[in-house]
């Protein structure tokens, strides 16, 4: 009937790379931590650890409670676990007899219940408290207000106050914590679900449609913070890329009069001005003083201002303008916008007046 | 009935033509018969949704990588996982619940035994109906092919201004009907094990595996029919002109999400529970002791179940809910991780003092509680939502949830399978393919997964296509790659043993592992009533009093 078991020494080395495996295993995870803490200085990569913002930071030091908390559960129930795989192997000497059949124990596992009721308990009231911090935080009279609203496949950003449109490129000013200036996000979708997620300045906050959110960040560093879409809208989500440039407040100034200026009328360039405005481009794009008030594209009033096009996706030169306007699918295929098929007269024209939009 | 008696069957079996064979399959009722079929079937898919991972895999190996299209690439990870959890874990579950159920509680089958040919036969056309997509997604539009809506659909990106041709509708039907297959199963499951136990064993003396199965229909029950209600709505708004999730009518996005996930969290306790079933089966006979704290892990186990339903929004925390809503699904969450805990205590508790074996099907319960107890600890760091708002939809998520599905249900599984498949077939598993199964898998799995968590702290979202160089994600997304290889060829090894070993595998006896419970004394494949006479049972370990008549447990219990 019972199986007599013969191979107990051939598990020794079994163990022992287990054991090792595992160091290796905790090795790497804190290696990994020690690399995502230790991002480079220009914020190329976006990683939560690496935060510049009020809500970002709080969210980096709950986070390191809550590792905490749960490393420690995991050294602590890892070794149990080895302990009792080492300990309680079966041997050779007397493998026929069973051992001692036990049924439980009450009080052991009382005290393996209320120990991790109280860890759920602090746990929750930490979190309680920096929940409230960031959803319930009030808004500052400073603060700027944008309304993002998330498009497939790109990001509207309208400043209601200072009459400002743009895309893709969310400008903010660095906020003091004498004088804070937070950036208050009023958060819209126009089609599907988008997510607005900048790691190092706040969480993620879905765009649903019918369904208005708000988020808010407080950069107390200028620079270029990258993120992207989080909520997988459509084709392309991959490219629907985000980034904010956090300026000093003069900066910021200066970009907004720029902002407010009406598009520049430079005559040399009618011809690609006429271009736009007698084929489909004004349908879906914007361009003030022209006849294109479109808005299921990017505005392109101040298109030059912008580093990047496709949302991000291609820097903005005017090579890739030529290539974005004969075929979008080159730079991000399956976009909405359409291959424009023009001559190569009418293309030249088009992008030549495209680079005067500053 | 008598070895003899069936040898006299398979002999007239083989006689038979091929044509009467498949006919007797297709029109059994049996309830081993129907949960082989279950495992066959989900064997098949588990295989085209590894393919599906792959595929994405090579894609994401390194940035800007044009393997596949974009169209392609959504269409794999919307396959990938309406694959994998619909027409993988659920069959395969449903598979063994159904082989094991009745003889671990003495029946002679299921309650309803043509009800249970109906759900395997329903789940069967919804994964057909799932990949007929590739053929007829494209209807009349000439567009769209699979689903690439993503495995939980999120409206408005269903509506028909969004997904034209009736690739989504392919996706809402198969899961309509694959999700009536479920239900009836559940039903049949709960009917079985309260109505057709042997006479003796009462409630409290269920073998755990009936206790957790129990628990699991029930869930099944309360969790399926709102999926399935929301899918009949996505197609009234779609074909009928309906507006409950159609976002420019005045339609609620939230609103399918709240469906979607009253569903999807529950779903997967009910895809863990059965794990943890057969975690708590094999682990005590490896262990030589009776599982720890039978009473706790049972109450343990209905708490799960109870508190399972109550957490849903925590896949939600980014769209917006009231501070107050958050934290009470925060605090919910974390609530459950107190059961959870419970039961890795209990099993540690029940290896604690015993004689462990390392058998197969041991050394993966043992990869099992650790990769569990990470998977379980990275869900405490997401139940906290603040940090929620960093990882999810990230592939902090996608690693976690892996590590749930991966490393905690299939190395469970994987084990069951070595376990049982002596009962199934007769013949053991090679020993020796088995732990080299145990090792690739296990370095495969460390590799895709544990890397995995990386870039989601580092600002990668799920479900994108390509990336951006120089953001810190290369080595990783390239380790996670090379992982999936390892688990493909360990894979491919388990393939090779299930068939060598089904035709060579040494005879496995009644019972190869000196077990307790009640289908380990029959004969290996069970007769086809299970039982010539209805055993009586007196402990939850009827062949331990069996076996020790001087020391029957049911002295003690």
């Amino acid at each position: 009937m019972r199986i007599v078991e013969t191979m107990q020494k051939a598990d020794w080395p079994a163990i022992i790379s287990r054991v090792v495996g595992v160091a290796v295993l905790v090795a790497g995870v804190l290696l990994a931590a020690g690399l995502c803490t230790a991002a480079p200085q220009d914020n190329s990569v976006p990683s939560i650890f690496d935060s510049h913002s009020t809500p970002a930071d709080s969210i980096r030091h709950l986070s390191h409670f809550v590792l905490g908390i749960t490393g420690l559960i995991f050294l602590v129930v890892f070794s149990l676990l080895s302990y009792v795989v080492v300990k309680f192997r079966r041997r050779v000497a007397d493998a026929e007899r069973e051992p001692a059949q036990v049924y439980g124990s009450t009080q052991i596992e009382l005290a393996w219940t209320i120990i991790p009721i109280l860890i759920v308990v602090v746990l929750f009231l930490a979190t309680a408290r920096v929940i409230h911090a960031i959803q319930d935080a009030p808004r500052p009279a400073e603060a700027v207000e944008v309304t993002a609203i998330g498009h497939q496949f790109w990001w509207e950003f309208r400043y209601p106050k200072l009459g400002i449109v743009t895309a893709n490129e969310l400008h903010v000013p660095v906020s003091d914590a004498a004088h804070p200036t937070p950036t208050f996000l009023k958060l819209l979708s126009a089609d599907t679900d988008h997510s607005f997620w900048v790691p190092q300045l706040a969480g993620k906050t879905d765009l649903i449609p019918n369904h208005p959110n708000g988020t808010w960040i407080d950069p107390h560093e200028t620079g270029l913070f990258l993120g992207q879409c989080a909520q997988y809208c459509g084709t392309q989500h991959a490219k629907m890329l985000l980034r904010v440039y956090v300026d000093t407040p003069e900066d910021f100034n200066a970009w907004v009069r720029g902002q407010q200026e009406p598009a520049k009328r430079d005559e040399k360039e009618a011809a690609g001005r006429h271009v736009f405005e007698t084929t489909a481009c004004l349908n879906c794009h914007a361009i003030t003083g022209t006849n294109g008030t479109g808005r299921f594209g990017p505005d392109l009033t101040h298109l030059m201002s912008r580093r990047t096009i496709a949302s991000g996706a291609a820097e903005n030169s005017a090579q890739n303008l030529r290539l974005w306007i004969q075929n979008p699918d080159s730079i991000k295929p399956g976009s909405l916008m359409p291959a424009m098929k023009l001559s190569d007269a009418d293309l030249d024209a088009l992008v030549r007046y495209l680079e005067t939009l500053q | 009935m008598s070895s003899d008696v069936l040898a006299i069957q398979n002999a007239e079996a083989a006689s038979r033509p091929w044509v009467e064979t498949l006919h007797e399959w297709v029109t059994t009722v049996d309830h081993k018969r129907l949960g082989i079929l279950y495992i066959l079937y989900a064997l098949v898919f588990l295989i085209i949704g590894g393919i599906e991972a792959t595929i994405i895999r090579i894609q994401l190996m390194r940035p800007h990588n044009d393997f596949v299209s974009p169209q392609v690439f959504n269409r794999m990870f919307t396959m990938h996982g309406t694959t994998m959890i619909f027409f993988v874990a659920m069959p395969i579950l449903f598979g063994f619940a159904n082989y094991l159920v009745p003889l671990m509680i003495g029946a002679r089958d299921m309650a309803f035994p043509r009800l249970n040919a109906f759900g395997f036969w329903l789940t069967a056309l919804g994964g057909f109906l799932l990949y007929f997509s590739f053929v007829g997604g494209s209807g009349l539009y000439g567009a769209g092919s699979a689903p690439d809506v993503g495995w939980f659909a999120y409206a408005p990106l269903t509506s028909r201004a969004f997904s034209v041709g009736h690739s989504a509708d392919y996706w809402t039907i198969a899961l309509l009907v694959s999700g009536f297959g479920s239900i009836s199963t559940a039903i049949n499951i709960i009917a079985t094990i309260l109505c057709m136990r042997c006479p003796g064993m009462k409630l409290s003396r269920m073998p755990l595996l009936a206790w957790l199965n129990l628990v699991m229909a029930g869930m099944v029950i309360l969790a399926v029919s709102p999926l399935t209600a929301a899918q009949i709505m996505l197609s009234i708004d779609r074909y009928l002109g309906g507006h409950f999730f159609d976002t420019q009518a005045g339609g609620s996005a939230t609103l399918w999400m709240h469906f979607f996930w009253i569903f999807g969290h529950p779903e997967v306790y009910v895809l863990i529970i059965p794990a943890f079933a057969f975690a708590s089966e094999i682990i005590p006979v490896f262990s030589r002791k009776p599982i720890f704290g039978y009473p706790v892990m049972v109450a343990a186990t209905i708490c799960i179940g109870f508190i399972g339903l109550s957490v849903w929004a925590h896949h939600m925390f980014t769209i917006g809910m009231n501070s107050y809503a958050n934290s009470f699904f925060v605090f919910t969450t974390m609530a459950i991780a107190v059961p959870t805990g419970i039961k890795i205590f209990n099993w540690l508790g029940t290896m604690w003092g015993g004689k462990i074996q390392f058998k197969t099907p041991m050394i993966f319960c043992i990869g099992f509680l650790l990769q569990f107890l990470i998977a379980g600890l990275t869900g405490v760091m997401m139940s906290v939502a603040p940090f929620d708002w960093q990882l999810g939809n990230s592939y902090f998520v996608v690693a976690h949830f892996h590590y749930v599905i991966v490393g905690g249900i299939l190395f469970c599984l994987f084990g069951a399978f070595y376990y049982w498949f002596p009962k199934i077939t007769g013949r053991l598993l090679n020993e020796t393919l088995g732990k080299l199964h145990f090792w690739l898998f296990a370095i495969g799995f460390h590799l895709t997964f544990d890397s995995m968590h990386i870039p989601g702290l580092l600002g990668m979202p799920r479900r994108i296509y390509t990336y951006e160089p120089g953001r810190g994600w290369e080595i990783w997304n390239l380790i996670e790659t090379i992982g999936v290889f390892v688990q493909g060829i360990a894979t491919l090894i388990f393939v090779a043993n299930l068939v060598l070993s089904y035709f060579n595998g040494p005879k496995a006896g009644n019972d190869p592992w000196d077990a307790w419970t009640l289908e380990w004394s029959v004969s290996s494949p069970p007769p086809v009533y299970n039982f010539a006479s209805i055993p009586t049972v007196a402990s939850r370990r009827p062949l331990w009093d069996l076996k020790h008549p001087e020391d029957p447990d049911s002295h003690y219990e």
